[in-house]
């Protein structure tokens, strides 16, 4: 079996999701390759190369992969499909983005977000918010994956495998990059942290979302995350949502501070090892699926709680 | 301008749907079902390019029951100006849609098409990327802001660590995020306008289309509960549990 990973990354490294698709492509065969397509990206392709179960990384440079945009990365993984069983990328903003297009352009279909792998033609996939789990079988011809990160443990670093350089695609010229807005954090990354600290509605400000939230996650070292009712209010930015339709964690330690849990937040946090929710609502269906709950009032208990943590 | 807004039927948002114990699906017997969410944010955005005098029309397109007739004419009571379903009672996987869409497309001859970025009963996520890729269009995913003029289109778009905002040349597919805009409530004299407005029934047959499944679902079963856990009395205790018993932190 022969599988294409599409690699991502930000032209300095690869990201975190990416040891996790690999992962994930390890349980299907072992010809694994593993394609870097960028602007000037060599060091990716070395990082690549290092990557355990990889057995041939794939380097296209050219100024068209510059802003990881979907079209011509679908164009460019069609040019060289030929001979793949299987073609696979992190269910990330990219990958969600790219493997549609290459699944329709193929005539096949798409399996999105696969937590397991059963056979070589069996997936298992949440649907429904996570409220069910669909084991579903593909008998097409080349099947094409996106990999929730969370399901795999990523793959170690080591190895020294061979960068061979593949030609470019075709420029499609369909969409022009105007600009971003990255948010800078020293923080560990939402979807890759041990520990996230995640704050909701109960906050009440975008102020007090920073001012209560901040001091626990700098003791902790945890990333920052937010429910849908505080992104939509203001308190946190958008890539900071966790759940059905954000972002998908499950970190060593998850804690929840004023988030009552509805079922599309509980669908992005609820694999975390262990969860923790400060709440003062007794009937909050957060404490169904907390580890530990403490009923208490957020604007004390985060600060004891850091108080204590010392 | 021509702008194609897909709609599906899908479970209502606040239900909780149940596994079936024969492991076939969730159980959807007498459960309220109603336009994904992400498809009513879709068509209030068609609808404001309409009022703005950027669109001449909104076009809703269903694939699926005949019930999805209810759900073309929510759409129209928002604002859509006619409904085009085609119908089936195949179950319809997301290659298969955006393949009627296609057809549907060309047909219309539609320049933008903006529809939802999953639908939250399949949550694949899948069918405008499909589309664009079959029309040969370019896309932009998971918009929290659209400008669109008459041979453009530009998008930010919701992606992994911030902001994305693209340029795209119309024709093009657009697929809406939570934050592109608010819909509006229905009010009761556009719910009856619309159902005077044109609803055409087409079939996959008559647009060429095969939609023959795929992909096969073996079974469907609970995720694993998690066990609730305990209340602790405070702080001290929470984080004693968290060194000595969880040892999460140190």
């Amino acid at each position: 079996m022969t599988i294409l990973v599409l690699a991502e990354h930000d032209h300095q490294s690869l990201k975190a999701a990416t040891f996790n698709a690999v992962a994930a492509a390890t349980a299907l065969g072992d010809d694994i390759h593993l394609l870097v397509a960028g602007a000037d990206c060599q060091s990716v392709a070395q990082q690549a190369a290092s990557l355990a179960g990889v057995s041939q990384v794939l380097l296209v440079d050219a100024l068209q992969y510059r802003d990881q945009l979907a079209e011509n990365l679908a164009a460019l993984i069609l040019a060289h499909a030929e001979g793949y069983d299987y073609i696979l990328a992190a269910a990330s903003s990219v990958g969600k983005s790219t493997l549609p297009r290459v699944a329709a352009l193929l005539g096949v279909a798409q399996i999105s977000d696969v937590i397991a792998i059963e056979d070589a033609q069996t997936f298992v996939r949440p649907i429904y918010a996570g409220n069910a789990l669909a084991t579903v079988r593909s008998a097409d011809p080349v099947k094409v994956l996106t990999i929730r990160s969370t399901a795999f443990d990523a793959v170690a670093i080591g190895a020294s495998t061979p960068i061979k350089e593949l030609d470019a695609g075709p420029d499609l010229g369909l969409v022009r990059l105007v600009g971003r807005e990255v948010v800078q954090s020293e923080r560990p990354d939402l979807t890759a942290a041990d520990v996230v600290v995640s704050g909701g509605r109960g906050l009440g400000s975008g102020e007090n979302y920073h001012q209560v939230l901040e001091p626990l996650a700098d003791r902790l070292g945890a990333a920052l995350g937010a429910s849908r009712a505080a992104v939509d209010a203001g308190f946190a930015p958008n890539d900071y949502q966790v759940g059905q339709t954000g972002k998908i964690v499950a970190p060593q330690l998850y804690v929840a501070v004023g988030i009552s849990g509805a079922i599309q937040h509980l669908a992005g946090m609820k694999d975390s090892k262990v969860i923790v929710a400060v709440n003062k609502d007794p009937e909050a269906p957060i404490f169904q699926i907390a580890d530990y709950g403490l009923e208490a009032d957020l604007f004390t208990a985060v600060p004891d709680l850091v108080r204590e943590l010392g | 301008m021509k702008i194609l807004v897909p709609v599906k039927r899908v479970v209502d948002f606040n239900v909780k749907v149940r596994v079936r114990s024969d492991g076939a699906g969730v159980d959807l017997a007498n459960i309220k079902m109603a336009m994904n969410p992400f498809d009513e944010i879709a068509v209030e955005e068609a609808v404001r390019l309409k009022e703005a005098g950027v669109a001449d029309e909104v076009i809703a397109v269903s694939c699926g029951a005949a019930a999805c007739q209810e759900t073309l004419r929510s759409a129209m009571a928002m604002g859509a100006d006619r409904g085009v379903l085609v119908q089936t009672d195949e179950e319809l996987q997301p290659l298969a849609v955006a393949r009627l869409l296609q057809a549907i497309c060309k047909q219309e001859e539609c320049r933008l098409v903006i529809c939802g970025k999953q639908a939250i009963d399949g949550d694949a996520g899948q069918t405008g990327q499909m589309l664009a890729a079959l029309l040969g269009w370019p896309q932009a995913t998971f918009a929290s802001r659209v400008v669109a003029e008459h041979e453009r289109v530009t998008v930010t778009r919701e992606v992994d660590g911030g902001l994305e905002t693209l340029e795209l040349t119309l024709p093009a597919v657009v697929t809406t995020d939570l934050r592109l805009n608010q819909p509006r409530y229905v009010t009761l004299p556009n719910i009856m306008k619309a159902k005077k407005k044109p609803l055409v029934v087409v079939t996959p047959e008559a647009l060429g289309v095969s939609v023959a499944a795929r992909v096969t679902t073996v079974r469907v079963t609970e995720p694993a509960q998690r066990q609730a856990g305990r209340l602790v009395a405070d702080v001290a205790e929470l984080v004693d549990r968290l060194k000595n018993e969880a040892k999460v932190i140190a």
